[in-house]
């Protein structure tokens, strides 16, 4: 971004003439700079949801299991026995560009804030990441700097990292996407709220000290194209995860004691965006003494102290004589504590800071009168699907496609990633990393908390809708295939940008889809987050809805793990729909159109799977993604430590059915008696094709007139060293 | 029988150590890093992992220095079974009530996998009946776990099996004063006291714990 001194002050800020224009006539006179830097800022794509927010209101948001629905730090929803959990996903894309360690770091510590500001104490992280291919240089310091920020910061704060997902493509060679998503446990009775309330009482600055980090981060970073990082390295927060921790233990043992009226994290827009929520959401107002704040540095003027995004910080409405007790007690932590101000009755801001007023204004004008932009419905011409004489030739040799295929870095083990993160702290993790098809943790009612992150991006490139279908669904079923009964997602929409192209039609199309899927799985969306503008000047990416699902298995220790069941147990597919190859991991690119998936048929799935976990059924299943059934195999029987002996109707090409995505297909392995009784209680429109039994040193798969075979150890040896090796490590 | 589990800012396993306790039929109590005195009654102490003064200057370095840190030195020298596991490893040596120190792990990445522990010395009080050459399954979670020292400066208790996870001296993950009641080991054997999680065989030590108070 090239900066035009002569420019006026709104422009620079990135505020269009027409934004400048209705602030005037919202405040009936000159806005301050001060003022105008708060506008600027409230009504950012990253705040304000601008270009989103229309679109958005199509998705469902209730339901009975819903204690709190998008519009507070997290949404919230009942577990079971007066327990509930909050939960969220937030990108850190743009930062993360800049400065991976940081960015990735602080979008954990930001996320980690969220759903502390709700009154729980955070008990899970998970982390969706795109990068360019692993060939580039940069791709690779990009991926492996993040990886080690979300560990620092996870590691150090004692929130296992318990899942997650990664890919790779050119798409997101100069946009990556690091999305955080947390989840966190508390009681019905414990909830906090954002919403400050009570004229008169006291305003109190928890955590960091204020400094310049961050400044300008939520406009500047997070609602423009990146065009050039060096000019927007100063923007970016730096991270304290020992501070967040402090913050983490001092805030719950003062929700505990009930000290909190309001509580609300210090993120995007720093006090900014936290005062204007928390007045606007109240329906009160905040006089805020920015002198009070203690900062770091010398110097600020009022609108860095304003507007900075100093991390690791949360503001508090406390009632006036509890204040004392909650300042002794965050010294107790070592943690600074100041009353900055107080509520007023009259709903306006009103910032002062040495000797004069700064800001003035009724709160609601940053909050509820942002504007909002209906965004170009430009359809893309529609897709087909690849006719046979499109395909590429059927390769000579499928074995060594297939060893290739699970050495790809998109396949291939991520062992290399979750070994940097401690996925066990708490001693709840009941299910680690790669051992079910969803994270599992364990609730103190004695269930199970399923929690799968998952996107679909190549497909919703080629079919927006379907796409979107097809993220929701991928979800559920891996949460199904652990056993979990599906129960509420939060969601983070990662889109190029919306004011140029298709863009806003794929924003609209894969929200109807992924709406479609909810409504057949009868789940909402309680919370989210959007990302616009990940694209450069020669690249934008894939349209990306990042999915966070939450599920429930009632009796944790019948959670189902990924791996085969024993030697001499029956393998089988149990779903609907026919595998293609368009748009599939083993053509690696978007080519095509893959099939759309039938979501009422997947929830009849998923209700299969988890009926039957429940009654002990299954010893295995995993869904089959990228890769196919052949992938899909392998990765399970390399988690079992033996192969299996499967027969399939072979078609013309026989990598379809090798490799071939789409449907909802899962593979389950069972005792014979077991698969009997499963295929009895089988909706109609599901089907349980028996196709092989789990033991043995190889993989093979008899396809009818050939037959492939892949001694498992090779198996093993490529899928684990596939992703070190793309890295050159 | 009372173990005082210390919380330190920036510990994080102070409730699964607490847990781990519990489960071996003691009774936990907390004690904090700004307090002089141990609770009354305290007869053993355990000091469990995390980050303690976020590892500022190094791992273990601030806490070793902690007002409490002086009751748990004489506890220690009446021979009170004292175990530090993880970051409260770090902060034993760092106080000087165990050989050593702890470096940044060879890779110079955190690592969190499960690892095989041999027991080298089934006749210190930690083994909890344990035989020398059984295989214990126990997590390691740390960046700065290589344990580097004397071997013979005091008697260690459990070694890596196969593949050393961080280049420690003599494969060394646990090991004990010569007097024998002070241990200190990276392994996190909290995380290995229930089958649902994936091992029980940390049970051992917090029954030796049981044993010895």
């Amino acid at each position: 971004m090239s900066i035009d001194a002569a420019a006026p002050l709104h422009r620079l800020l990135g505020l269009t003439d027409d934004e400048n224009d209705l602030i005037h006539e919202l405040l009936g006179r000159e806005p301050a700079d001060a003022e105008l830097m708060m506008f600027s800022l409230m009504w950012s794509e990253h705040c304000s949801y601008k270009h989103s927010r229309n679109l958005l209101s199509a998705f469902p948001t209730d339901g009975d299991a819903v204690l709190q629905g998008p519009g507070e730090n997290a949404g919230v929803i009942d577990v079971g026995n007066g327990w509930a959990v909050a939960f969220k996903v937030e990108s850190h894309n743009h930062p993360s560009a800049v400065e991976p360690f940081e960015g990735a770091a602080t979008g954990v510590g930001g996320i980690v804030r969220d759903i502390l500001a709700m009154g729980a104490r955070p008990i899970a992280l998970l982390d969706s990441l795109r990068f360019g291919e692993l060939s580039s240089r940069r791709s690779r310091h990009l991926f492996t700097r993040a990886v080690e920020g979300i560990g620092h910061y996870g590691n150090c704060i004692g929130v296992p990292t318990v899942g997650g997902e990664v890919s790779f493509d050119d798409r997101y060679e100069e946009s990556c996407l690091v999305n955080a998503m947390c989840v966190g446990l508390v009681r019905h009775d414990g909830m906090l709220t954002a919403a400050a309330a009570g004229p008169g009482n006291a305003l109190v600055l928890i955590g960091n000290r204020t400094g310049r980090d961050g400044i300008g981060g939520a406009s500047v970073l997070a609602s423009a194209e990146l065009d050039d990082d060096e000019d927007k390295r100063p923007s970016v927060q730096v991270s304290d995860p020992f501070t967040e921790r402090k913050l983490m233990d001092c805030c719950l043992e003062l929700a505990e004691d009930d000290a909190f009226v309001a509580l609300q994290d210090l993120g995007a827009a720093g006090l900014t965006s936290a005062a204007g929520e928390m007045a606007s959401s109240g329906g009160v107002g905040l006089e805020i003494a920015l002198d009070r704040i203690p900062l770091r540095e010398t110097g600020m003027t009022a609108p860095e102290i304003l507007v900075s995004e100093s991390q690791e910080r949360m503001l508090a409405v406390i009632e006036p004589p509890r204040v004392a007790e909650v300042i002794e007690r965050c010294r107790r932590w070592d943690l600074d504590a100041t009353e900055i101000g107080v509520v007023t009755r009259e709903p306006r801001l009103l910032v002062r800071f040495d000797g004069e007023t700064v800001v003035d204004l009724p709160a609601a004008l940053l909050t509820d009168q942002a504007p909002r932009y209906d965004v170009p419905q430009n359809a893309p011409p529609e897709r087909m699907a690849l006719a046979y004489d499109e395909l590429p030739p059927v390769p000579g040799d499928l074995v060594a496609a297939w060893r290739e295929l699970l050495g790809r870095p998109n396949v291939a083990d991520k062992r290399w990633i979750w070994e940097q993160y401690d996925h066990l702290v708490g001693a709840n993790t009941v299910r680690r990393p790669a051992a079910a098809d969803a994270a599992v943790v364990r609730l103190p009612t004695g269930a199970g908390l399923a929690v799968s992150l998952d996107g679909a991006e190549r497909h919703c490139e080629a079919d927006a809708r379907g796409g979107g279908m097809a993220v929701v669904c991928e979800a559920a079923r891996n949460l199904a295939a652990t056993g979990a009964r599906p129960l509420a997602i939060t969601d983070c929409l990662n889109f190029a940008n919306p004011e140029k192209g298709e863009t806003g039609w794929q924003l609209r199309e894969v929200i109807a889809g992924m709406s479609e899927a909810l409504d057949a799985f009868e789940i909402p969306v309680v919370s989210g987050n959007v990302s616009l503008y990940n694209e450069s000047a020669t690249r934008r990416i894939y349209p990306t809805p990042i999915v966070g699902m939450v599920g429930l298995i009632d009796d944790v220790a019948r959670t189902v793990p990924l791996a085969l069941g024993p030697e001499g147990h029956a393998l089988a597919l149990i779903g609907y729909g026919e595998p293609r190859l368009d748009g599939s991991e083993y053509l690696g690119d978007d080519a095509g159109l893959p099939p759309r998936p039938e979501p009422m048929q997947d929830a009849a799935l998923c209700r299969s799977l988890v009926d039957a976990a429940a009654d002990g059924l299954l010893a295995g299943a995993h869904d089959i993604s990228g890769g196919g059934l052949a992938t899909t195999l392998a990765e399970s029987a390399i988690a079992a430590g033996h192969g299996a002996r499967v027969t399939l109707v072979g078609g013309p090409r026989p990598d379809v059915a090798l490799f071939g995505e789409g449907g909802g297909r899962v593979l389950v392995s069972a005792t014979d008696a077991h698969l009997d009784l499963l295929a009895e209680r089988l909706p109609e429109d599901i089907v349980l094709t028996r196709i092989g039994v789990c033991g043995g040193d190889e993989l093979s798969i008899d396809l009818g007139d050939r037959g492939v075979s892949l001694d498992l150890a090779e198996a093993h040896a490529a899928y684990a060293g596939g992703l070190t090796e793309a890295m050159g490590a | 029988m009372s173990v005082a589990v210390i919380r330190f800012p920036g510990t994080l396993d102070h409730e699964s150590a607490a847990r781990a306790v519990a489960g071996a039929g003691l009774e936990p109590c907390y004690a904090w890093h700004a307090d002089d005195a141990l609770p009354v009654g305290t007869e053993a102490v355990v000091i469990p992992g995390g980050f303690s003064y976020g590892d500022h200057l190094r791992s273990g370095a601030i806490a070793s220095r902690a007002p409490i840190m002086e009751s748990i030195l004489e506890l220690a020298e009446q021979e009170a079974p004292v175990l530090g596991i993880c970051n409260g490893f770090q902060i034993l040596c760092e106080s000087g009530l165990l050989p050593g120190a702890l470096r940044p792990n060879a890779s110079l990445s955190f690592i969190c996998r499960q690892a095989e522990l041999e027991v080298a010395d089934d006749t210190t009080p930690w083994t909890g009946g344990v035989d020398a050459g059984a295989v214990l399954s126990i997590p390691i979670k740390h960046h700065d776990g290589a344990w580097v020292g004397d071997p013979g400066a005091g008697r260690v208790v459990l070694r890596y099996r196969g593949e050393n996870p961080n280049g420690s001296v003599d494969a060394v993950a646990g090991i004990a004063n010569a007097a024998g009641n002070v241990m200190g080991l990276m392994p996190h054997p909290e995380e290995a006291c229930d089958a649902l999680l994936g091992s029980t065989d940390g049970r051992a030590l917090f029954s030796a714990l049981a044993g010895a108070v």
